[in-house]
């Protein structure tokens, strides 16, 4: 563990990409402490700009709602779907790219056929698609995403479990008389862990970035406040007050950003020798 | 100068002094290089000296990691980022190589000084054709025309001795075999006709008939060309084959110098004794012979068949390989059996097949009368407790992610006994094979390859199996390591009565272990008998092929017949 804190912290960005986000996991939670109100309450003048109150810093939106409050309370929204449809689309990719890689012949190629399937749709249209159906809220966004995103998961377990299911100790644990789900749980999950974790961290910044979308066309759940419908909100009247895009659209960019810095410093961390620091012995 | 541990001083034999006349080609000097902070050691080569004259072959021998690659890869300055020279000159011809530029060392590698590899697949490019490869070392230099330098390939290729130059120039690497890829890359470090040439374990990889082709092969150069070569390997064997003068390394430091015969028959240093005296010596020991069970033998194996198909491409014909071809054999209880043979003859798929890692295409394994070559199921899973296996790679063999203790408990845990006993048990074997009890709380990556082949025994033993098949179990080890794993797998046969399946390319290894030998030869058994007569009569040619091409034999007979006078 003391090893991995080495190599990660020689990352500088992944550190700096681990502080931002803990600010940003730090203003989510204690959103209702610094903005009790609600994001929705009317507080100031429409169009207040930023800077010129110091209740209001960032200023207010075109109903007069507080800008800062906003961005408060949505980076707990676009953390929460982020990580939630992560975690979803790993429960679907896992299983099926497991399967399809241990097992081989016919269970592989029914189930890559059915990622396939999914991955022949544009992944944001289906997306809307399926919110549209459900009804938008939370809910339905999490499980949009991750129906979109579970694909590339599945691919990457399917190789991973491929090239280790010829390595000697899969073997030893056939002969040890492991059954087949011992050996995928035991043997041969843990070691694919690195990848899935550097995946994962990507992962999450593009279900904040699908979020944002999806809510930016008006299909976000119409009763949480999210930087993706404040963006939306906002773009109408962008040339008079650019404040309302630009906060949220500026607070996204540093989560997606420091989520792929973290990410790449995993790899790095993970996967020691494939990093790009000079030649190994 | 002191050895690490024992304070030994090296011994430095006269017949290093006396040289030819003249200038040495290489001459290094004193040289030290130094590992990044927090290796094991401070220096990774500590004040070696070496002179190489043309004309002469000098050995650097030992084990793996006594710095004897280090020093190669120095003199070609090729070292890795992380490791720095500390003190010390690497003269070529009177100039200083480590002074040189980046360019002028570009000059001087493959025009004065070339390197042979261990593994030629790697080495060579894999979609460049042949000829291809060897015409690019000419262009990096900027010489001759296109035509000249497809004439000079074909040369070299016919001059390395490959059977058909002209197929060989417009093949790919993968279409050749182990040991013409070597001659390839023979081929393209000659290309420049260099003063010098380094081989890193050009033959640890091969087989031992193509092993006895190559050295041939090099000596022979060698002399036409009056080259130098350094030449490194772990093998004594080879040292005897094809060394003018030998360097002997331990931990990164000279322990002894000498001409080959100076150090193989006289060795002076306590370490170069102990690497002597752990090559198995090729002379099978009389053992006797099993007494026959009154109820037919442990195991039976009658016309054991694989075939492997292999499809090429999408509207290519199935190609039919018979990796194994009706062989036929029984194992006595107590009884240990050699399966010998080279690369490709099928020894590796008996064994995938005995232990069930591999469906049988036909034949019967009859262990105690049933037959297992088609069980399935629970059935398969059942009788696997019962024979067991001991893999070739102690890295890949072991879980990186499950500790020690977990690796050995976990086959008694999947047949229903209870975790805390089986973790007990793990701790007992640990210590059986020659571990400390707390190793079980380890995780693999912290012991040393012989370490992890005892984890590998002790894994393997925990089913309490009647037969282990021990794969290749200790070509990957060093030795000094392989003679007391040799006989860490004897002591516990004796213990508990197992019967050993021992497949080997060595023959030297098969001498020392087994009671008897079966010889296979492209899928089939060509000879069987007690390793006695295998090995002082054999009547296959091939046999005698395999047995003839043992490195260094003509030598080992000469120090056995010293040390008995």
């Amino acid at each position: 563990m003391t090893e991995f804190w080495k190599r990660f912290s020689k990352h500088r960005g992944a550190v700096a990409g681990l502080v931002i986000l803990f600010l940003i996991v730090l203003l989510a939670v204690l959103a209702p402490f610094l903005f009790p109100k609600s994001p929705w309450a009317m507080v100031q003048r429409p169009f207040l700009p930023p800077f010129e109150n110091a209740t209001y810093f960032l200023g207010t939106d075109t109903m007069g709602r507080d800008l800062a409050s906003g961005l408060a309370h949505g980076a707990y929204v676009s953390l929460l779907v982020g990580l939630v449809s992560t975690v979803v689309s790993l429960l679907i990719g896992i299983p099926i790219g497991a399967l399809a890689g241990y097992f081989g012949g016919i269970v592989d190629d029914v189930l890559m056929r059915f990622t396939e399937l999914f991955q022949s749709v544009p992944s944001f249209a289906l997306a809307v698609v399926l919110v549209a159906i459900f009804q938008p809220s939370i809910t339905s966004i999490v499980v949009a995403i991750a129906i979109v995103s579970w694909p590339p998961v599945a691919r990457l377990l399917r190789g991973e479990v491929m090239s280790l299911k010829s390595r000697d100790f899969v073997d030893a644990a056939v002969l040890s008389g492991q059954r087949s789900f011992t050996i995928i749980w035991r043997q041969i999950l843990p070691n694919t862990l690195s990848p899935i974790i550097v995946l994962a961290s990507m992962m999450v910044a593009a279900a904040i970035l699908v979020e944002s979308a999806l809510s930016f066309m008006g299909l976000g759940d119409a009763n949480v406040m999210s930087w993706g419908y404040i963006i939306g909100a906002g773009r109408t009247v962008i040339r008079q007050a650019w404040w309302v895009s630009f906060f949220p659209g500026v607070a996204i960019l540093l989560t997606v950003l420091a989520l792929n810095l973290v990410g790449e410093g995993l790899n790095d961390a993970l996967n020691p020798r494939l990093s790009r620091k000079g030649r190994q012995a | 100068m002191n050895t690490i541990g024992t304070g030994e001083k090296p011994v430095i034999h006269p017949g290093s002094l006396k040289r030819p006349e003249g200038e040495p080609i290489v001459r290094i000097e004193k040289l030290s290089i130094a590992l990044p902070e927090g290796a094991d050691r401070v220096f990774a080569v500590d004040r070696l000296s070496i002179d190489i004259h043309p004309g002469e072959i000098v050995c650097i021998v030992g084990e793996s990691g006594s710095g004897k690659s280090m020093s190669a890869n120095a003199l070609m300055g090729l070292l890795p980022d992380l490791v720095t020279v500390a003190q010390g000159r690497i003269l070529l011809g009177g100039e200083n190589l480590l002074k040189l530029s980046a360019n002028a060392l570009y000059d001087i590698r493959g025009r004065r000084v070339a390197m042979i590899f261990q593994e030629p697949m790697t080495a060579l490019n894999p979609l460049m054709k042949v000829s291809a490869q060897i015409e690019e070392v000419f262009e990096a230099h900027g010489l001759l025309t296109t035509r000249e330098r497809r004439q000079r390939a074909l040369d070299l290729l016919e001059e390395v001795g490959l059977p058909d130059p002209q197929r060989a120039a417009r093949s790919y690497p993968f279409q050749l075999s182990g040991g013409q890829r070597q001659r390839v890359m023979i081929a393209m470090a000659l290309a420049l006709e260099p003063e010098v040439l380094i081989a890193d374990e050009p033959t640890t990889a091969l087989d031992v008939t193509t092993q006895a082709q190559i050295l041939d092969l090099i000596r022979r150069l060698q002399r036409t060309h009056n080259m130098a070569v350094m030449f490194i390997t772990h093998d004594f064997g080879v040292v005897a084959e094809i060394a003018d003068q030998v360097t002997v390394m331990q931990h990164g430091q000279v322990v002894e110098q000498g001409t080959a015969d100076e150090v193989l028959l006289s060795p002076g240093h306590s370490y170069t004794r102990k690497l002597i005296a752990a090559i198995p010596s090729g002379m099978a020991n009389e053992r006797p012979a099993k007494e026959k069970n009154a109820t037919g033998p442990l195991l039976h194996v009658e016309k054991l068949s694989k075939t492997y198909f292999m499809g090429s491409g999408l509207f290519g014909k199935q190609r039919q390989v018979h990796a194994v071809k009706e062989v036929s054999f029984s194992l006595e209880r107590g009884e240990t059996l050699g399966i010998v043979g080279e690369s490709g003859s099928g020894k590796s798929s008996v064994g995938r097949c005995l232990v069930r890692l591999q469906d049988p295409s036909g034949g019967h394994i009859l262990l105690d009368g049933e037959d297992i070559a088609t069980l399935k199921g629970e059935a398969l899973r059942a009788m696997r407790r019962r024979i067991q296996m001991v893999f070739q790679d102690p890295y890949s063999s072991l879980n990186p992610r499950e500790k020690v203790g977990r690796i050995i408990a976990s086959g008694p845990i999947a047949f229903g006994e209870d975790n805390a006993a089986a973790y007990k048990e793990a701790e007992r074997l640990l210590e059986l094979v020659g571990l400390d009890a707390r190793a079980a709380e380890r995780y693999p990556h912290e012991f040393s390859g012989g370490q992890r082949q005892r984890i590998g025994i002790a894994r393997a033993l925990a089913l309490k199996p009647e037969i282990i098949v021990a794969d290749e179990a200790v070509s990957a080890l060093d030795v000094s390591i392989q003679a007391q794993v040799l006989d860490l797998l004897e002591e516990l046969k004796r213990t508990f009565n197992l019967s050993l399946v021992f497949i080997t390319h060595d023959l030297r290894v098969a001498a020392k272990i087994c009671d008897r030998v079966l010889v296979m030869q492209t899928g089939e058994a060509v000879e069987m008998g007690s390793a006695r007569t295998i090995f002082e009569n054999p009547q296959h040619t091939y046999t005698r092929n395999l047995i003839e091409a043992i490195p260094g034999r003509a030598k080992e007979a000469r120090i056995a017949a010293l040390a008995s006078a």
